[in-house]
C-alpha cells in the first residue's frame, strides 16, 4: 500500500466528478486529496487525485476510469519524476507578543506568507510538498490552529514529458 | 423547427429502431403523443422493469440496440434491475427516461428522482439531456456507445421542457467520435504470435468461451480455430450456443454447475485461450486452483478485464472476432491433441451429465424433451435458478444468441419479459421462456402484456413449489432448513387463462411431449405447469469456495 498520484484530463461536464469518484467509493477506496481545475485545453479539466492502494487496485481503477467516455487520459505520476505542491492557509491564534513574533519566524523559515492580520490573529499562505505543509501545522498547532484549508496536491512531470495527450 | 420528442422519434428510426417497449406517464406525455401516428412500434408493457428486460432480451437475440422508454420517479426506478442485468452481462440497449423540466430539476419535484446519479455505475454512460437541439446528437452518441467495444446500455434522460421545447435539425456526422472513447478493435500483432507460439508447444489446450464471442458475431471463427487447432471448446453460461452442442469438440459448460469432464480439462489444460471470458468467480470457483497448470492467454475487447481476476500470461486486447481472424492467418498447421482428445474422450464417457429417469417428474426429462422436439427452430430464454441451469445442462443448443440468460447479475424476473423481447427480435422461430415457480411471479402480470399483443411467448414452468436454488443450498449445507424457501402452490393454468392465454398442467412424463405440442400448435401464448420432483437438485456443483474439479453429485472418479 503506498500513495499514488493520479492525474486524470476529462472533458468538463456537469456530473464528470462523480462519476470519477464512484469508481474508488465503490471500491472502499478512501480519496486523500482530490484538485479540480480547467486546464490548458478549453472545455477540459485536471483532476489529481492521491489514494493509498496496492498497486494492482490502483491499476484496476486506472482501466475502470479509462472506460469512462468523459476521461481523456489517466496517468499515474507516481513512478515518474514530478514536481508536487499544495497550497494551505492556516489561521493561527496570535495575540500581540511574544507568540505573534516567532509565529512570524516560522513563517520565514517555511517560506510561508502572512496574508491576513487581526489583533488575534494570523493568517499564514504556504505551499509546498504535503509533508512540508503538515510539519508547519503541527508546529503551529502549539499556538493555536484556528482553520487548516489546503486546495489537495497538483503535480506536474519534470523536463518536457507531458501527462495529456490522446488516450 | 421541430419538438424535441419529435427529434426523439426521428432520431430512433434513423438509428433503425423497429420497436420500443414502454409505459407512459406524465413527463413523458409528449414523447408517447409524438408515438401516436409514428411508423416506430411501441409494446405497452405491464411494469417498466419489463420494459427494460424485453429491450435486453431483444438485444440479446438480435445483436442491435434494445431499447425502452419510462416515465420520471418511479418508471425510471423501475428500469434500473433491468439496467443493471444489461451492464452485467454488456448487451446494447437505450433506456430513455423522462425527467421533470429543467427549472424543476433538484427541487424534489413531484416524480423526479436523480436516475442519471442512480444508474451511474450500471451504465456504460448515460446523459441528461440540456436542450432539444441536443437529443438527435445524444441519440446518435449513445446507440454508437451501446453497440460498440464492449457493449453496454445507455440512458438517455430527457426533461419535460426539453421534449416540448423547440429545435431545428442538426446536421449529424456520418461516423461519430468521441475523444475519451475509442475501444481496440485489432489485437496486436506480436502478442498473437506469442500466443501462437504458446499453442505451438502446448499438449493440452483447452479453449474457455465467454459471451463475448456471442457478442461479436465470432462464433464461426471460434469453431474454424478450435477445429484446425483441435482444441476442445469449454463455454461460460453467457457462451453456449457458440459452438453446436454435439461438436465433438464442444464439452459444455464449465464452473459450478459444468460437466465434470469440462471442469476436469480446465484443471489439467497445460494452455487456456479465455476468449471474451471474464474469469467470474462462478466460473473458476477457488481461483487460486484454477488453470493450476495453464498459461493462459486472454483476449478481450476490455482491457479492464485482463489480469483483474487472474493473472495472465499474454493478454490480447481486441475484438474477439477481429483477433480470432488474425491468428486464423498467422496460424501454421498444428499437430492434433490426440491424447489429449483421448482422455476428454475418456472422460466425456465415464462423467456424463445424469438424467434420472425413474420416478416422477423430472426437469431435466422436460428440458430434453423440448430439445429433441424444437431441435434448433427456437430461442430459448431462461429465469434464474435451477430452471436455468438445468436448461443449460440439458438443452442442446445450436447456434449462437439462441439461448438468452440473465448471467452475471441473475436476474429473476428476467426470463418473460426478456422472452417478449426475443420474439421481436425472431419473429420467425418460437421463444420459449423455462421458467420456475418463483421466478414466473417476480414479472407474471407481463402475461397481460402477451395476451394483449397475442405474442406468442411460451411459459414452460418447471414448478417446484420452491426457490428451488435457494432450497438445494439449504439441503446441502444448511442442515435441510427451508427458511422461507417454499411457495404454497399457484395454479398458473388458472392464472394464465384469467388474462386469457390457453394452458395446461402436466404431471407426468407422458404428458411432456404432447404438452410442447400443443403449445407449438398454439397461435398464441401458452402456459405450461410441470409439476417436477419437489426436491430434485442440480448436479454436479462445485460448492463455494472449492476447486472446480471438487465436484459434488457427479461420478465415482
Ligand atoms: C431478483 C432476485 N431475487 C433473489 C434471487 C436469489 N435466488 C436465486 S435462485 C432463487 C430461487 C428461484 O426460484 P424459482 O424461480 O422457483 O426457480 P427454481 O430454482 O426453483 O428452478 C433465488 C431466490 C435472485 N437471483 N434474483
Ligand atoms: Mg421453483
Amino acid at each position: 500500500m503506498k500513495p499514488h498520484t493520479l492525474s486524470i484530463l476529462v472533458e468538463n461536464k456537469a456530473g464528470v466528478l462523480s462519476r470519477v469518484t464512484g469508481l474508488f467509493s465503490r471500491r472502499g477506496f478512501n480519496i486523500e486529496s482530490l484538485a479540480v481545475g480547467p486546464c490548458e485545453e478549453p472545455g477540459m479539466s485536471r483532476i489529481t487525485i492521491v489514494v493509498i492502494g496496492d498497486d494492482a487496485k490502483v491499476e484496476q481503477i486506472m482501466k475502470q476510469l479509462n472506460k469512462l467516455i468523459d476521461i481523456i487520459k489517466v496517468s499515474d505520476l507516481t513512478e515518474n519524476e514530478r514536481v508536487e505542491r499544495e497550497l494551505a492557509l492556516i489561521k493561527v491564534t496570535a495575540e500581540q507578543g511574544t507568540s505573534r513574533a516567532e509565529i512570524m519566524q516560522i513563517a520565514t523559515i517555511f517560506r510561508a506568507s502572512i496574508v491576513d492580520v487581526s489583533p488575534k490573529s494570523l493568517v499564514l499562505q504556504v505551499t509546498g510538498e504535503t509533508d512540508k505543509i503538515n510539519a508547519l501545522e503541527k508546529i503551529l498547532r502549539q499556538y493555536g490552529v484556528k482553520e487548516f484549508v489546503r486546495t489537495g496536491m497538483i503535480g506536474i512531470l519534470r523536463g518536457s514529458k507531458m501527462i495529456s495527450g490522446g488516450k | 423547427m421541430k419538438t424535441g420528442a419529435k427529434i426523439l422519434v426521428e432520431s430512433l428510426l434513423r438509428e433503425g429502431t423497429e420497436i420500443i417497449f414502454g409505459y407512459p406517464g406524465g413527463v413523458v406525455l409528449p414523447i408517447y403523443d409524438e408515438l401516436y401516428d409514428s411508423p416506430l412500434r411501441h409494446l405497452l408493457v405491464r411494469h417498466e422493469q419489463a420494459a427494460a428486460h424485453a429491450a435486453d432480451g431483444y438485444a440479446r437475440a438480435s445483436g442491435r440496440v434494445g431499447v425502452c422508454l419510462a416515465t420520471s420517479g418511479p418508471g425510471a426506478c423501475n428500469l434500473v434491475t433491468g439496467i443493471a442485468t444489461s451492464y452485467m452481462d454488456s448487451t446494447p440497449v437505450v433506456a430513455i427516461t423522462g425527467q421533470v423540466p429543467t427549472n424543476l430539476l433538484g427541487n424534489d419535484a413531484f416524480q423526479e428522482s436523480d436516475i442519471t446519479g442512480i444508474t451511474l455505475p450500471i451504465t456504460k454512460h448515460n446523459y441528461l439531456v440540456k436542450s432539444a437541439g441536443d437529443i438527435g446528437r445524444v441519440v446518435q452518441e449513445a446507440f454508437y456507445i451501446a453497440s460498440t467495444g464492449r457493449p453496454g446500455p445507455v440512458l438517455i434522460d430527457i426533461p419535460k421542457d426539453v421534449s416540448t421545447g423547440m429545435a431545428e435539425d442538426v446536421k449529424l456526422p456520418e461516423k461519430v467520435t468521441l475523444r475519451g472513447y475509442n475501444p481496440t478493435y485489432k489485437g496486436h500483432k506480436r502478442q498473437i504470435e506469442k500466443a501462437l507460439e504458446l499453442l505451438s508447444h502446448a499438449e493440452r489446450p483447452l479453449i474457455y468461451a465467454g459471451g463475448g464471442i456471442i457478442s461479436s458475431n465470432a462464433s464461426p471463427e471460434l469453431i474454424e480455430f478450435a477445429t484446425l487447432a483441435t482444441i476442445p471448446v469449454t463455454t461460460t453460461l453467457m457462451g453456449i450456443g457458440c459452438i453446436p452442442c454435439h461438436h465433438p469438440l464442444n464439452l459444455g459448460m464449465l464452473g459450478m454447475h459444468g460437466t465434470e469432464y469440462a471442469n476436469f480439462a480446465v484443471t489439467e489444460c497445460d494452455l487456456m485461450f479465455a476468449i471474451g471470458a471474464r474469469f467470474d468467480d462462478r466460473v473458476t470457483g477457488r481461483i487460486d486452483t484454477f488453470a493450476p497448470h495453464a498459461k493462459i492467454i486472454h483476449i478481450d475487447i476490455d482491457p479492464a478485464e485482463i489480469g483483474k481476476n487472474k493473472r495472465i500470461d499474454v493478454p490480447i486486447v481486441g475484438d474477439v472476432k477481429a483477433v480470432l481472424k488474425d491468428i486464423l492467418t498467422l496460424m501454421k498447421k498444428q499437430d492434433a491433441h490426440d491424447i489429449w482428445l483421448k482422455k476428454i474422450k475418456h472422460w466425456k464417457q465415464h462423467h456424463p451429465l445424469k438424467c434420472p429417469s425413474t420416478g416422477g417428474l423430472h426437469p431435466q426429462f422436460v428440458i430434453r424433451t423440448l430439445s429433441d422436439l424444437v431441435k434448433e427452430k427456437a430461442v430459448i430464454v431462461s429465469e434464474v435458478g435451477q430452471n436455468q441451469m438445468w436448461t443449460a445442462q440439458h438443452f442442446c443448443f445450436h447456434n449462437p444468441r439462441t439461448w438468452i440468460t440473465s448471467g452475471g447479475l441473475g436476474t429473476m424476473g428476467f426470463g418473460f419479459p426478456a422472452g417478449i423481447g426475443v420474439h421481436f427480435a425472431r419473429p420467425d422461430v418460437p421463444t420459449f421462456v423455462i421458467a420456475g415457480d418463483g421466478s414466473i411471479q417476480m414479472n407474471i402480470q407481463e402475461m397481460g402484456t402477451v395476451a394483449a399483443s397475442k405474442i406468442p411467448v411460451k411459459i414452460a414452468i418447471l414448478n417446484n413449489m420452491y426457490l428451488g436454488m435457494v432450497r438445494q443450498w439449504q439441503e446441502l449445507f444448511f442442515d435441510r432448513r427451508y427458511s422461507f424457501t417454499e411457495l404454497p402452490a399457484v395454479d398458473f393454468v388458472k392464472i394464465g387463462n384469467a388474462y386469457g392465454i390457453e394452458g395446461i398442467r402436466v404431471e407426468t412424463p407422458e404428458d411432456v411431449l404432447p404438452a410442447f405440442q400443443a403449445s407449438l400448435d398454439c397461435d398464441g401464448p401458452f402456459v405450461m405447469d410441470f409439476r417436477i420432483e419437489r426436491e430434485e437438485n442440480v448436479f454436479p456443483m462445485v460448492p463455494a469456495g472449492a476447486a472446480i474439479n471438487e465436484m459434488i453429485g457427479g461420478h465415482p472418479r
